[in-house]
């Protein structure tokens, strides 16, 4: 099977090239993707094709990931509208948003001071789901509105947020492990 | 009887299209080798009916090497030439030998570097050609069994091993001629077994824990295909942990030192052994231990002492079973169902504490000695070609995430743990320095901040790069990780295309102690490592401003006042000053400083550079 890697990741699912996905139908274009060009189904096939075999499945693996993932596919559908965001060069501004972050941090730093802990880092953990979710039903509005300034904000918003998630990871991780011994 | 042979639908009628493949679990203490016949996939066993085969090798005087039970005769006869696991030393470095020195007490040939070598009266002996020899002696029992040569094999090996103990596990199979269709992680060729056998869609947790390894998968399984979600483990835990605290009880209750000989050792850890499966079934043992020669001391130990014992333990599997289910994004009430593996999870007191944890009782239904060869087996049938038609396929992770170092010994995940394989992520890097004609990769796996703290896995340069401005250059690193979970690297200077690329076969690899010490310290130690990385983002940085600032000086010196080149030499003096400490906060404000000092000398640079690009044209043209 020849993969067509000019095609976006959106075409090579034969998805929508929207913010929202349906995961179902992703997730079974993926396989069916898989499962035509998986290196395993080519154990008698010469080196040639086994090697053409990795790249085809790292590409789809790779789109997979990118298409699975709300803040990737965010970046990714930003980038094919030619609004590509620089995390390295790039931030958010929005001095309220920044004021709100700092709070934040300074709310998960104080976790181990609570009574319980794991109890405190969980209900402030689903605080910033929420407010991640919230930032994503922004994202969509501009995005869909072709507002791409705003769409990008947006995103420049959600490292910050990937950025928390993480540190939230880490602290129940250390706290399991204190409570485990 | 030929007259009632029905193929398969899409299978071939002709037999001499059936090629004969195998699943081999090479483990630790014991090995097996299956295959699939008339559609169900057994272990075979040896003339003697024996399913199991010891790991071990023995070197005689005469003849060639003995492998398995006859091998395991002369442990206590001939320890020196008689080798068990060797699992243990695959992938390793001579450095990495005394982490596991305490587990084998061999007579190792002093070298630098490099794979260790084991003295034997029939020479010296690589770990890779010790699982050569076991893996032989799989494939002639296959062979005999089977009636043919083989054409391929799948192997499996633990999830959490690293990219040199899988290489390691390669080559010993080309050393005993099987052709490796594919490595295949432990627990997924469980949860084939499993899968297949019961046909069961959803989300599964595979707790596979042996007498010396701990590995937990989390997979999805839908219609033929096995997702791996997240692998995670703790590669020093296994039942012989649980030995080691039942025998430290016992020496306890019974007044013996520590420091007793090794003979009385020995036998205290059979001991120990031999209560945890007599508790296994009754809820009191009573034991009878050697204090001395001539004096012993009688007692009694109860399940729930024992469980006081082993929880701690059992606590460390917990952990990691967390810790995969948030890498996999599951809830505990999520998973369908938990299968257990490996000889340790015979213990009542595992499967009670794990069926608790996820809530729901553990699949024992399969044999856990079996179930991974088995699984191997049935994955070697299908590579082999043998059942067309069947859209089975695996798709696995990485369990420890590749990186690269940058400036400062700092690592940069290019592709972090979990990540579905395979799998091929770039990076592009810069210069540093103006004229700078090379560049040193150095490749490492492991979850830690800095390089010091992760495992190497090879080091190479890419050079022949032009000269150009430092961050003209554009390298562009790749890597990509095959379906066995193999890395190669490349690099590539994008702007004149100069290349460079390896596969990835460093000499040693990890050890499983350091593999575990790498993840608990990579939590552990998070805030040290913060504050480590940023001072070393500092110190780069600082580095960074002092050279730009030294080059401009070079150049354009004399556009600056005494006075404003005085100011600005004692700022970066105070710089060179905080640059050699270790508080990143001070380095910070010395930048800041040498920044503020010099920013009328950058604002003239500036003008200068400015007015000589535009001398010779007219102003109109810039309009």
């Amino acid at each position: 099977m020849d993969l067509d890697f000019s095609r976006n990741y959106f075409e090579l699912f034969g998805l929508p090239q929207r913010f929202r996905v349906d995961q179902q139908a992703l997730m079974s274009a993926y396989r069916e993707l898989q499962s035509a060009l998986h290196p395993d189904r080519f154990a008698h096939s010469d080196d040639q094709a086994r090697r053409l075999a990795v790249q085809g499945a790292s590409h789809v693996n790779e789109a997979y990931a990118t298409l699975k993932d709300d803040g990737l596919r965010a970046r990714y559908l930003l980038g094919l509208k030619g609004a590509g965001v620089d995390v390295e060069k790039e931030s958010a501004h929005d001095p309220q948003f920044l004021l709100e972050q700092m709070e934040l941090r300074e709310a998960l730093e104080e976790v181990d001071q609570a009574a319980d802990p794991l109890a405190a880092l969980d209900a402030l953990s689903s605080d910033i789901e929420t407010r991640y979710t919230q930032m994503l039903d922004a994202f969509e509005a501009a995005f869909e509105a072709n507002d791409l300034e705003a769409a990008r904000q947006e995103v420049l918003k959600l490292r910050f947020f990937d950025r928390l998630r993480e540190e939230v990871a880490r602290i129940s991780e250390r706290l399991e492990d204190q409570l485990l011994g | 009887m030929a007259l009632l042979q029905i193929s398969e639908p899409g299978m071939s009628p002709d037999p001499h299209q059936h090629r004969l493949a195998v699943g081999i679990d090479l483990g630790t203490t014991n090995s097996l080798v299956a295959t699939v016949r008339n559609g169900v996939a057994e272990t075979l066993p040896d003339e003697k009916g024996r399913h199991l085969m010891p790991s071990v090798v023995h070197y005689p005087d005469q003849g060639p090497p003995q492998v398995g039970q006859e091998a395991r005769g002369y442990s206590a006869l001939d320890p020196l030439n008689t080798l068990s696991s060797v699992k243990r030393l695959m992938g390793r470095g001579v450095g990495d030998l005394k982490t596991v020195a305490g587990h084998i007490p061999y007579d190792f040939v002093p070298g630098d570097g490099g794979v260790p070598r084991i003295r034997t009266r029939q020479g010296d002996v690589t770990p890779v050609e010790v699982s050569g020899e076991i893996l032989k002696a799989l494939r002639a029992r296959a062979e005999a069994s089977l009636g043919g040569d083989l054409e391929g094999a799948v192997i499996t090996v633990p999830a959490y091993f690293d990219d040199a103990q899988r290489q390691a596990t390669k080559d010993a199979a080309r050393l005993a001629g099987l052709n490796v269709y594919r490595l295949l992680n432990e627990p997924t060729a469980a949860a084939i077994a499993y899968g297949l056998d019961k046909g069961q869609e959803g989300v599964i947790a595979v707790f596979d824990l042996g007498g010396g390894t701990f590995d937990v998968s989390i997979l999805r399984l839908n219609k033929g295909v096995f997702e791996v979600l997240a692998t995670g483990g703790d590669s020093a835990l296994g039942g012989d942990d649980f030995d080691r605290a039942i025998a430290g009880w016992m020496m306890q209750e019974a007044g013996i030192e520590g420091d007793t000989g090794h003979h009385r050792m020995r036998q205290i850890m059979m001991d120990a052994c031999a209560v945890k499966e007599a508790l296994s079934e009754r809820d009191e043992a009573r034991l009878k231990v050697a204090v001395s020669d001539s004096d012993y001391w009688s007692g009694c130990i109860t399940c729930e002492q024992m469980n006081c014992l082993i929880d701690p333990l059992i606590n460390k599997t917990l952990a990691a079973c967390r810790r995969a289910m948030r890498d996999a994004k599951v809830k505990p009430e999520e998973i369908l169902d938990v299968v257990m593996v490996g000889g340790s999870t015979r213990v009542p007191r595992v499967r009670e504490r794990v069926g608790e944890f996820f809530g729901r009782t553990p699949r024992l239904d399969i044999d856990p000695d079996k179930v991974v060869a088995v699984g191997a087996a049935l994955q070697a049938d299908i590579l082999a070609g043998n059942k067309p038609g069947d859209d089975m396929l695996l798709l696995d992770v990485i369990p420890l995430s590749l990186g690269i170092e940058t400036m400062g010994g700092l690592v940069e995940h290019i592709i972090p743990r979990n990540t579905t394989i395979p799998v091929s992520r770039a990076q592009e890097f810069t210069t540093f320095k103006d004229g700078q004609n090379a560049m040193a990769l150095h490749v490492v796996q492991g979850e830690r901040d800095l390089v010091d703290h992760n495992r190497s896995l090879a080091r190479f340069t890419l050079s022949g790069i032009p000269a150009m401005v430092a961050g003209a250059a554009r390298v562009r690193v790749t890597y990509q990780v095959d379906a066995d979970g193999l890395l190669s690297v490349d690099a590539r200077e994008m702007v004149s295309g100069v290349r460079s690329s390896i596969e990835v076969k460093p000499s040693y690899g990890l050890t499983d102690n350091e593999i575990e010490t790498m993840l608990t310290d990579s939590r552990s130690h998070a805030q040290e490592d913060m504050l480590a990385r940023r001072l070393r983002e500092q110190q780069v940085e600082a580095d960074r401003v002092l050279e730009a600032l030294d080059s401009a000086l070079g150049a354009d010196s004399e556009l600056l006042s005494q006075e404003e080149l005085k100011d600005i030499r004692k700022a970066r003096e105070q710089l060179v000053t905080a640059r050699e400490g270790d508080d990143h906060e001070a380095i910070a404000r010395a930048i800041k400083g040498l920044e503020k000092a010099s920013e009328d000398f950058v604002a003239k640079r500036m003008n200068q550079s400015v007015r000589k690009a535009m001398s010779g044209h007219r102003v109109e043209e810039f309009e």
